[in-house]
């Protein structure tokens, strides 16, 4: 099934990319590609093999529950684009209907 | 003392600790190399002298003090700018994040300066390592030392041809489907994957966090092993990291040795695609390594063949979930007015370059309800089944071995609009990311129509790394002989050396 321009267009709302028109007429068609090539692992016999997520096996790696330094609050809003009150000061996320 | 930008990284950590020469000199000198040549090369996005030298001048002080010096006191070390760095910025070779100064530093640049190594300064890259070329750098591509108007490989670009230029003689790189491997082969240089969670992620900007593994470069396979040792082991802080010992490989690259190695050439991995000078240099380095007393068989991984499109499957998914952090929000670019959503859809839109676009999109996709399944669920499927082609691979062999890539270095812009042809530069690297064993490229000689460096791929099993540097070495030994120099001294790209 190819991915068309409205297609692309959802994926870039869903990605959170305000993309231009141009931009949507350039990637859709790179996108279509690429999708399509991909989908060559379809026609692999796979049938009862498990998935593979990670390739150490590790699982469920805990530590001691103590204590131990972190970032200071200036460390970690020293890259912040805003800061009010010792905080990240962001848009609001809430809009009216 | 002079030739110091020429000496091997071995040569520089055993003059500085008895003294022939101080870590500030050794420092100045690659600094001075830098300012002449990298207008040319473009590895570095930033040098800055102020901040190298002073890591050098604590190394002499301690010297002077009479304390111990570490594996690599005194040698310069280039980084790839997806580290973080207490005291230098890290882009990740994007806009969004121009101009970041992180908080805390990497476990492995950490580490390197405990180990007496002098961070000279953060190299180029293809934005959040996605690529093949350094074209998708927002700052610029860098050059190939070998003929400047092709591309240093990616996305370990700058780090690759940072070490090429003898701009650093050692270099830090990470590699997620051949980062770098690849650059390192197309620029002539020694580059290891080391096997995955052997080396820390913690402080390594992610980009695919099941496959990203960080690694050494070097010029010779020794220096590229005191690397792979100085900057590896168990890191708490990096919940995927391998609690055993580091493998041997500074041991194993100083006995370069392959009588009675079991060496199995993969066959899926040659044929349709592949340059005639990078199939027939491989070939000469396996009958090199046969030579040498090496037991060589051919063996098929039938799998092979979907390792990339499962990559790309893979790989994108885990970059839209992972690049998701960068909203405009808590560090780095904000564009726009509005909703927070508006901003984050308008900061993203300015701030990642086509190819970071085309991956979070794709990996969207992959992972979107009615998609999963055929898609991201399958390749992971496709990723157990290459994991069992190696392990049926590794119970007939000790080592595995291919190109590097199907061609040397290509022009700029040739591929920049043709993303699945970029893609292809990965085809023979990617299998073991997806199963997280071992891999290195070492340089075998210049492909016959175009002059330029080929590398030889070995690929061992998890936690055997040391067994890639025994190879190595072995091959580099033999190689360098028959020249008579080292491969690199042929590399006349540059025109200010």
């Amino acid at each position: 099934m190819p991915i068309t321009r409205d297609d692309v267009a959802h994926l870039a709302r869903l990605s959170r990319l305000a993309l231009s028109d141009a931009e949507l007429d350039h990637l859709a068609p790179q996108l279509d590609q690429i999708i399509s090539a991909v989908a060559q692992v379809q026609e692999v016999a796979a049938d009862g093999i498990p998935p593979t997520t990670h390739a150490t096996g590790l699982v469920n790696v805990f530590r001691d529950d103590e204590p131990v330094p972190c970032l200071t609050p200036e460390q970690a809003l020293s890259g912040a684009p805003a800061v009010e009150l010792q905080r990240f000061k962001v848009p609001r996320i809430l809009v009216e209907e | 003392m002079d030739n110091l930008t020429t000496m091997t990284a071995a040569e520089l950590a055993a003059a500085v600790a008895v003294g022939d020469v101080s870590a500030a000199e050794v420092t100045q000198a690659h600094l001075d190399r830098i300012a002449a040549v990298d207008g040319e090369v473009r590895a570095f996005l930033h040098v800055s002298a102020e901040y190298a030298l002073a890591q050098a001048r604590r190394v002499d002080d301690r010297r002077a003090a009479g304390e111990p010096l570490g594996a690599l006191a005194g040698v310069p070390v280039a980084v790839k700018d997806l580290f973080t760095t207490v005291g230098a910025p890290t882009t990740c070779g994007s806009k969004i994040l121009e101009g970041w100064r992180p908080p805390y530093e990497s476990t492995i640049t950490g580490r390197l300066r405990e180990a007496g190594a002098v961070l000279i300064g953060k190299t180029n890259m293809d934005e959040f390592a996605m690529g093949s070329s350094t074209e998708n750098s927002g700052y610029g591509p860098s050059h190939n030392p070998w003929d400047l108007a092709r591309v240093p490989g990616g996305s370990s670009g700058g780090s690759a041809a940072a070490v090429a230029a003898y701009e650093a003689p050692l270099a830090l790189g990470t590699d997620t489907g051949g980062s770098i491997r690849q650059p390192a082969s197309v620029c002539g240089i020694v580059g290891t994957k080391p096997t995955y969670g052997g080396s820390s992620r913690y402080g390594v900007v992610a980009f695919a966090s099941s496959l990203d593994t960080p690694g050494p470069l070097g010029r010779t396979v020794l220096d590229a092993a005191l690397l792979h040792e100085a900057m590896s082991g168990h890191d708490p802080m990096d919940s995927t990291s391998i609690n055993a010992p580091v493998p041997p490989v500074v041991a194993a690259a100083r006995h370069g040795d392959v009588a009675g190695l079991r060496i199995g050439v993969v066959t899926d991995l040659s044929g349709e695609g592949y340059q005639p000078g990078v199939i027939s240099r491989f070939t000469e380095a396996v009958e090199l390594l046969e030579s040498l007393g090496a037991k060589v068989t051919e063996l098929s991984c039938p799998h092979f063949k979907y390792a990339l499109p499962a990559y790309y499957l893979i790989a994108p998914s885990e970059c839209s979930s992972n690049l998701a952090r960068f909203d405009g929000m808590r560090y780095g670019l904000r564009v726009g007015t509005g909703s927070a959503e508006e901003i984050m859809a308008l900061t993203r839109a300015e701030g990642f370059g086509a190819e970071v676009k085309r991956r979070i999109m794709l990996g969207t996709y992959a992972l979107s309800s009615g998609y999963y399944d055929a898609y991201y669920g399958k390749a992971q499927q496709v990723r157990t089944l290459i994991i069992q082609d190696f392990e049926a691979a590794f119970g007939q062999v000790d080592v595995l071995v291919s190109p590097v890539t199907p061609t040397t270095a290509f022009r700029l812009g040739e591929r920049t609009d043709n993303p699945m042809a970029m893609y292809l530069a990965d085809l023979c690297t990617i299998p073991s990311n997806l199963a997280g064993n071992a891999a290195i490229s070492v340089p075998c000689g210049l492909a016959e129509e175009d002059g330029l460096p080929v590398g030889l791929q070995v690929m061992a099993p998890p936690l055997a790394d040391d067994r890639l540097y025994r190879v190595g070495a072995a091959v580099e030994a033999a190689f360098t002989a028959r020249w008579g120099h080292p491969l690199l001294t042929e590399a006349k790209g540059l025109k200010s050396s």
